[in-house]
């Protein structure tokens, strides 16, 4: 069978690092994302290797929903598979954590009370693993899907359990954690599809109702068929803030603000304004009809208003950065903070607290405070046109799209808001279709 | 891109640039005999200085904007700054001024290491920094030396009217030229004044054909990165002197021999040999990362063809000329016509006209900081210089000599943007 042909792109963001795959068509195959880590090269290939492991996944759906015998069976039977691999890829990571930890454990300030710590260790282990099929049922709700936050939830939690003040402390615990979680994330390991896919094919198969199993030969041969299938990279090209650091040369790295411009462009082809919020800047960027850039402007001088000040908002509050949008939704008299210096909002929110104001009402005005910064740039970048797509991590948040949507009418008029559920991936797109004009041999469309 | 420049591993300086350090440094060495040699000094700043009429008084410039960028080059400024700030003076404060009140207080160490006297007289010419005024109030309350106010109009119509000559001169009759007088000793010698202006005039031809020989492609000159380094002479201390001359005259061989070569600009890292794109550059760079900042350009094959900048202590290159035969109302226009002295729509014209002129595929506006004067209505000019000339304009920010304010990842960030933006438009145009 042939190689399948794909293009890559990849885009190293200050927070998290994301990829994507294309077909020659310049279809999705597949996409990854990781948390950056401080090592970009390990980032990169990760998200990579999540890339093809997803793209694999769509082959294989590909080829089930082919075949008129397996096509009915098409959607329980990938949703099944995807879960038992992701169960085996978690319980892969948590072997390497295992060890890990014992490591860290041989170290020489241990060595008093080794034994006990490395029982404690033993009893976390067997702990976390029992809460793993728990994360991958069918029903199952993810707050991540890093393993980092997973795992670091689980061993807490258990950490919590086992800990004694008097031999084990759970400051010691939490120490052998740091240590070993570096260890395990900095390490990439490649060929995940090849290893997991059989097992986790047995697993489904095992527990699949009857209208599956019966269909057992087929389905395991369209597995096969994509487990050893070749890929031919044709082109990859990087972006976001780590570009310099990939393998690449410096003609297939491209800055975010073409990639958000242009994966913007391909989301919504109507784009004309761009809005990104990444982890460490804002950008407002003006497209043309062919996704082509026109002009942009960036947050200047301070990261003030950018997706970190909602993370430290997050910490501040002891929540997760995903529960901020939502407790903000829940307001009903938003709280009016000018500040989007990220410290001071810190203060602010200290400030607020102690006056006995409720946490959605001052959440509501912090979102606003940093769409407040964001409608100054994009007025600086030649102000909103029609259509407008919003893009980056804070584009999931939905207190920070309504106060977008507001201030955007207010100023602006009727506007129609773009916002892709896969917004985060738009500069990892956005490079993808780069890679791909390459290699047609074109720079642009 | 690396490889677009032929990599040697010491900096690389062109003969001129040799000579300006030499001309600088002997300034500079002039400066601190000041108390043996008895030479008096006078402050002033660098749009609209009266190098010719201080000269023709045997009178030594000191100009605090030279030495606070050359502090900035020499990675002097942050602890000047710092010593500025510990005496009051808001961190919102333009660099230029606290770098110089630093340095004043941390014992007048000029930037090549000699110790500054201390002026003899502050010759405030007002040519459109506001902030002008507050900095020599703060050195009249150190030095409590006079001040001579010379008050050029701000140039809102873009047009310098008789009327405004008129005002100028009677100042420069009734308040500047006394005050030189009392504080050199001597009287005013008009005809000395205009065998100086003579010599002006010659260097200027040289400097605004060493400007325009940018219009050539590929360009034998970076018009702001090395532009910075050509207007050394004539806009401070050599303006009316025959090293003044002799500089200009080196410097235009030089560049004629880089023509006649097809040679491009000479970067730090030697001869910038591919040449993709022409840019128009407002504002100053920034100093304390001057290298870095124009690593970011060469590196991406940029070269700059005309700046704004270069023309803040005159407009040269669109026909102004001393006048040996109007000694002093050639001074009033000159004062009037600086670059800082002209209104937003007057620069919006220039920076047009830039752009036309040496076919920039390009502009670039470097907005600083910390100077209110000049920042102001920059995006407005970049709006209207897109539309006007559909050509497209980036945006940087940083500052002239706080370190603090150089974000070298955001900077390279946008640069290497709004480059890439440029080459994807050039694609678009080309034909399939």
């Amino acid at each position: 069978m042939s190689a399948v042909e794909i293009l890559l792109g990849i885009d190293l963001g200050s927070t998290t690092t994301k990829a994507i795959a294309l077909d020659h068509a310049g279809r999705v195959l597949g996409r990854g994302i990781t948390n950056t880590r401080s090592n970009y090269n390990v980032a990169s290939r990760i998200v990579r290797d999540e890339a093809l492991v997803q793209s694999r996944f769509e082959l294989v759906r590909h080829a089930i929903a082919a075949d008129p015998e397996l096509s009915r069976v098409e959607r329980s039977f990938i949703g099944a598979l995807v879960r038992n691999f992701r169960k085996q890829q978690h319980l892969e990571q948590l072997e390497r954590l295992e060890s890990a930890l014992d490591h860290c454990a041989d170290a020489l300030r241990y060595a008093p009370c080794r034994e006990a710590v490395k029982e404690k260790l033993h009893q976390i282990d067997e702990a976390i693993r029992s809460r793993v099929p728990g994360h991958f049922s069918e029903l199952a709700v993810r707050k991540s899907d890093f393993f980092r936050d997973l795992a670091a939830a689980d061993y807490m939690w258990a950490a919590e359990r086992f800990s004694d003040a008097k031999s084990v402390s759970f400051d010691v615990l939490c120490g052998l954690f740091d240590a070993a979680i570096l260890e395990v994330e900095n390490a990439a390991t490649d060929g995940a599809f090849e290893r997991h896919s059989g097992p986790a094919l047995e697993q489904t198969l095992a527990t699949a109702p009857a209208e599956i199993q019966k269909r057992a030969p087929k389905l395991r041969a369209a597995v096969e068929s994509v487990r050893t299938r070749e890929f031919r990279v044709l082109g990859m090209v990087g972006t976001g803030y780590g570009r310099q650091r990939l393998p690449f040369p410096k003609e297939q790295v491209r800055s975010e603000i073409l990639c958000h411009g242009l994966g913007a462009h391909a989301m919504f082809a109507g784009t004309r304004t761009v809005l990104d919020i990444g982890g460490q800047d804002t950008k407002a960027i003006q497209i043309d009809s062919s996704g082509i850039v026109t002009s942009f402007q960036m947050n200047d001088r301070c990261a003030a208003g950018c997706g970190r000040y909602l993370g430290y908002i997050a910490d501040e509050m002891n929540l997760g950065l995903h529960e901020l949008g939502s407790l903000a939704q829940e307001s009903t008299c938003s709280v009016k903070i000018n500040s989007t210096c990220t410290v001071f909002a810190g203060a602010e929110l200290r400030d607020r607290l102690s006056l006995g104001q409720k946490r959605s009402d001052i959440l509501a005005g912090l979102h606003r405070a940093i769409m407040l910064r964001a409608m100054s740039i994009l007025a600086r970048s030649g102000g909103i046109s029609d259509e407008f797509t919003f893009t980056g991590g804070v584009a999931r948040n939905p207190a920070a799209v309504s106060a977008l949507k507001e201030l955007v009418k207010q100023n602006y008029g009727d506007r129609t808001l773009n916002i892709s559920p896969e917004s985060i991936y738009t500069g990892a797109l956005g490079a993808a279709l780069f890679a791909q004009r390459a290699s047609e041999g074109r720079t642009v469309a | 891109m690396s490889g677009q420049t032929v990599k040697t591993p010491t900096v690389q300086k062109e003969e001129s640039m040799v000579l300006q350090k030499q001309l600088i440094g002997d300034y500079y060495d002039s400066l601190g005999r000041a108390p043996e040699s008895g030479k008096r000094v006078v402050s002033t700043f660098v749009p609209g200085n009266l190098a010719e009429l201080l000269r023709s008084f045997d009178l030594l410039p000191i100009l605090p904007e030279i030495n606070a960028l050359q502090s900035g080059m020499r990675k002097l400024s942050a602890n000047y700054i710092a010593e500025a700030e510990k005496q009051g003076h808001s961190e919102d404060v333009c660099t230029y001024v606290k770098c110089d009140i630093g340095m004043l207080k941390s014992g007048s160490i000029g930037p090549t290491g000699v110790k500054l006297p201390n002026p003899d007289l502050l010759l405030l010419s007002y040519t459109g920094c506001f902030t002008f005024l507050k900095w020599f109030e703060l050195l009249r309350q150190e030095y409590q030396c006079p001040v001579a106010m010379l008050h050029v109009p701000y140039l809102s119509g873009g047009r310098i009217e008789p009327h405004h000559v008129d005002y100028v001169v009677k100042q420069l009759r009734t308040e500047v030229i006394p005050k030189l007088e009392q504080v050199s000793g001597r009287r005013y010698d008009e005809a000395r004044l205009s065998e100086m202006l003579a010599l002006s005039v010659k260097a200027e031809d040289d400097f605004v054909w060493v400007l325009e020989s940018a219009k050539h492609e590929p360009s034998p000159i970076d018009a702001y990165f090395g532009g910075v380094y050509y207007i050394g002479p004539i806009f401070t201390a050599f303006r009316g002197s025959e090293a003044g001359v002799e500089y200009y005259r080196t410097l235009r061989e030089e560049i004629a021999e880089r023509i006649r070569l097809g040679l491009g600009p000479v970067t730090p890292e030697g001869t910038m040999e591919k040449q993709r794109y022409r840019l128009v550059v407002e504002g100053p760079p920034n100093w304390t990362s001057f290298r870095e900042f124009w690593k970011m350009f060469y590196d991406e094959g940029a070269v700059v063809v005309a700046s704004t900048y270069t023309k803040v202590g005159g407009l040269y290159d669109r026909g102004f000329r001393h006048d040996p035969n109007r000694p002093l109302e050639s001074l009033a226009e000159y004062c009037l016509g600086c670059y800082t002295n002209l209104g937003l729509p007057s620069r919006v014209d220039l920076l047009e006209r830039y752009v036309r002129d040496y076919r920039a595929d390009g502009f670039m506006i470097n907005s600083v900081k910390s100077c209110n004067s000049f920042s102001v209505g920059q995006l407005l000019m970049l709006r209207q210089l897109e539309q006007r000339t559909g050509v497209p304009g980036g945006f940087i920010e940083s500052d002239l000599v706080d370190p603090r304010y150089f974000s070298f990842a955001n900077i390279k960030n946008r640069i290497e943007s709004y480059i890439q933006m440029l080459e994807q438009k050039r694609m678009t145009r080309m034909p399939a």
